[in-house]
């Protein structure tokens, strides 16, 4: 809110070193126009700012302390925002056992209220739950997600909630015009925020509907918002930029289950790191026999479907 | 000598007759409709577009499309008019430059305003941003229009600075740079055509049809509206434009109008015959989903158009007809228009990746934004012909002009 305040974390960023001085004085200038040319209220410490990819962890490390203390400030209460990279040695996985599966939503809400999304007008949901019928099997095309949750499981219908399929070769990783978006090392798919144009070519190109945009500026009531965040993952969005699953990053890089793992009353979600042999989703794996969406498409996912039972 | 060069051109631009100025007024209009549109989309953000998450893109990303076509195709005219130095229709040649670069304007606006974050756009550019080459479609997309439109204008403002000054244009640079923006032309609209054909997730634009469709249409639509220009400029401004040039560009029109046609039939053929899954985008244009049917009429009007439009072409006596020859116009650019706007981005987006069915109509925001830049499009188009016509036709020349402008001492500068 306050430009003084907003400009002492940029000090790590806009003024950051290795930005070669010409490039910062043209930067400069531009911006000036820019900003008179939007009219909008872009701040121009973010203008300055690098893709987060080319920032120090020095730098990194500012930007994060001076995130948390607008949050902080903002939300009422002790927000951190975690810069926690992937753990070596893991690669995480994810299975969904559609025989347990009785297309209750609680992943869906869950998932809204532990990465902060926009809760109304619209509310925005990481996790879509496809009601499909019995007779026909899987057939996407022809599958409703609007179906009331509070008569479920209905007769001939089952349910497949679909959401980031952290692909190996994501497309809207491909895709993205300027890099706001790439696959870590453990295999989750992140945005930068403050690096995305909102041109939503990565949204064109997900084959699984798992991109959201923030089409208004996102409503998140102080006292619903999650204070425990990471950087690439569930700390608030601005307006205008992209968003999706990322396996929960502020809990799993800690050792936690996503959220919607452990909301499933069902036991239908697994997860775990798929090089252990040990891990959860490794023995479904090994033991169940599981398929991936739309595998024509060669995406890869790290998202696993099967039927236990 | 620059500035009198630009005085002069002021000057040209702010004298005209009543009409010129109602004209104007109108387009002055326009884009006070679009500032007051867009001030209040940059407030609330995108939603106050229609788009939402299953469809993504919608009315300014299928303008932007269409418009990338009637920039393509000016190349069509500079082809003969430079290479071959064909008679007819190098006079006119200069028209389709200008019409290119107001073209690129307002696809440069409208991708501008279909962005979440318009002032993060130079994230984009090469040096300043990050630009994700070479994967990134839309990365390419940025370069080849800048480079086009930077091309055109410099090829273009080459040829009037010299025309102003009674000399000829050098050709050094300009051949070279003609030469490059044919290539040029037909990559920005094959790179447009890619950013939706390389969409393995929406089958109805991943089909390797794509690009040569775009640019058989662009070879429609662009020419229809040069022809109609043609004949306003013959009548307002006594440009020498024969009427051989407007036969020979109708004659190719014809061709192109074959090959368009015939490569939609090639797409059906294969869509309605296969009939798999991915038939779904195709009936939900030509004959809609269940009680989704909001672009059908769109769809058998628009094929209807370009139809007859063929015939009114391909038919020597109908062609030479004027009246006809107008009409044929104005339904080929309907009928591209659908084609390559609406009917491409949203039965390409409609249903969603998961199967959703939402219909799509733009809101009045979007409307207002739209007019906004289709007013600064012809803004610029109406001033630059306005600028050109006198020079070209030799009545606006640093020898004209009122001496107060050009000061004795320029023109000594200038004859050294």
């Amino acid at each position: 809110m306050n430009p003084m305040t907003t400009s002492n974390n940029s000090g790590g960023c806009g003024g950051s070193e290795a930005v070669d001085p010409g490039r910062r004085d043209v930067l400069k200038f531009l911006a000036v126009g820019a900003t008179m040319a939007t009219g909008a209220a872009c701040d121009l410490e973010g203008f300055f700012r690098k893709s987060f990819r080319e920032l120090s962890p020095a730098d990194v490390r500012r930007m994060v302390t001076g995130w948390e203390r607008k949050y902080s400030r903002k939300y009422g209460k002790a927000v951190t925002v975690s810069e926690a990279g992937p753990i070596d040695g893991v690669k995480f996985g994810y299975g969904l056992d559609l025989s347990r599966c009785v297309g209750c939503r609680r992943c869906v809400y869950a998932c809204v209220e532990e990465n902060n999304q926009s809760r109304k007008e619209p509310q925005i949901q990481w996790i879509r739950v496809l009601e499909m019928d019995k007779a026909h099997g899987i057939d996407i095309n022809h599958s409703d997600i609007y179906y009331d949750a509070a008569e479920v499981p209905r007769p001939g219908k089952f349910y497949m909630p679909v959401q980031c399929q952290q692909c190996d070769d994501p497309p809207c990783v491909k895709t993205c015009p300027v890099g706001a978006t790439w696959k870590e090392k453990d295999g989750i798919v992140v945005i930068d925020y403050d690096w995305c144009i909102g041109c939503r070519c990565c949204m064109s190109a997900c084959p699984y509907g798992a991109r959201h945009f923030n089409w208004a500026e996102p409503s998140l009531p102080a006292q619903e918002m999650n204070p425990k965040t990471h950087v690439l993952g569930n700390r608030p969005r601005p307006k205008g930029v992209v968003e999706k699953c990322t396996f929960c990053i502020q809990r799993t890089r800690e050792g936690q289950y996503p959220a919607c793992v452990e909301i499933c009353p069902v036991g239908a979600r697994k997860f775990g790191n798929l090089l252990d042999p040990e891990s959860e989703i490794r023995q479904a794996m090994d033991n169940k026999r599981v398929f991936i969406l739309k595998e024509e498409l060669a995406t890869h996912p790290s998202f696993f479907y099967f039927y236990a039972t | 000598m620059a500035i009198s060069f630009l005085r002069g051109s002021a000057r040209i631009i702010a004298s005209g007759d009543r009409a010129y100025k109602i004209w104007v007024g109108a387009l002055l209009t326009l884009i006070a409709v679009g500032l007051f549109a867009y001030s209040f989309q940059l407030r609330q953000g995108l939603i106050a577009t229609n788009m939402r998450d299953q469809v993504s893109w919608a009315f300014y990303v299928g303008n932007f499309t269409f418009l990338v076509g009637i920039a393509a195709a000016a190349v069509m005219l500079v082809i003969p008019a430079y290479v071959y130095d064909w008679g007819p229709i190098k006079e006119v040649a200069i028209l389709g430059e200008l019409l290119a670069i107001s073209a690129i304007i307002m696809c440069l606006l409208f991708v501008l305003v279909d962005m979440g974050r318009p002032d993060r756009f130079l994230h984009i550019m090469p040096m300043l941003g990050s630009p994700n080459f070479p994967v990134s479609i839309m990365a390419w997309d940025a370069l080849v229009l800048n480079v086009y439109l930077a091309v055109n204008l410099t090829v273009v403002g080459h040829i009037l600075f010299k025309g102003f000054y009674g000399k000829d244009y050098n050709k050094k640079i300009v051949i070279p740079l003609v030469l490059f923006s044919i290539p040029m032309a037909v990559s920005i609209h094959t790179v447009t055509a890619f950013l939706y054909n390389g969409m393995s997730s929406r089958p109805y634009w991943n089909s390797a049809i794509l690009a040569p469709r775009f640019i058989a249409s662009a070879f429609c639509s662009g020419p229809a509206v040069l022809l109609v220009l043609f004949q306003v400029l013959r009548k307002r401004t006594g440009l020498p434009i024969k009427d051989e040039a407007i036969q020979k560009v109708a004659e190719l029109m014809a061709y192109t109008m074959f090959l368009n046609l015939f490569l939609l039939g090639a797409e059906l053929f294969k869509e309605y015959y296969s009939a798999t899954e991915h038939l779904l985008y195709t009936q939900y244009f030509w004959s809609g989903i269940g009680p989704h049917k909001a672009l059908v009429p769109y769809a058998w009007g628009g094929l209807l158009a370009t139809i007859i439009a063929f015939f009114i072409f391909l038919v020597p006596k109908w062609r030479r007809n004027m009246t006809l020859l107008n009409i044929g116009c104005g339904l080929i650019y309907f009928g591209v228009y659908i084609e390559k706007g609406m009917g491409l981005v949203m039965p390409g987006m409609t249903p969603d990746t998961l199967g959703e069915i939402y219909e799509y109509r733009p809101t009045f925001v979007e409307w207002g934004v739209t007019a906004g830049i289709y007013g600064i499009g012809f803004l610029v188009f109406t001033l630059l012909v306005k600028l050109a016509v006198p020079i070209m036709s030799g009545h606006f020349s640093a020898a004209h002009i009122d001496p107060v402008i050009t000061a004795p001492d320029e023109l000594e500068a200038e004859a050294h």
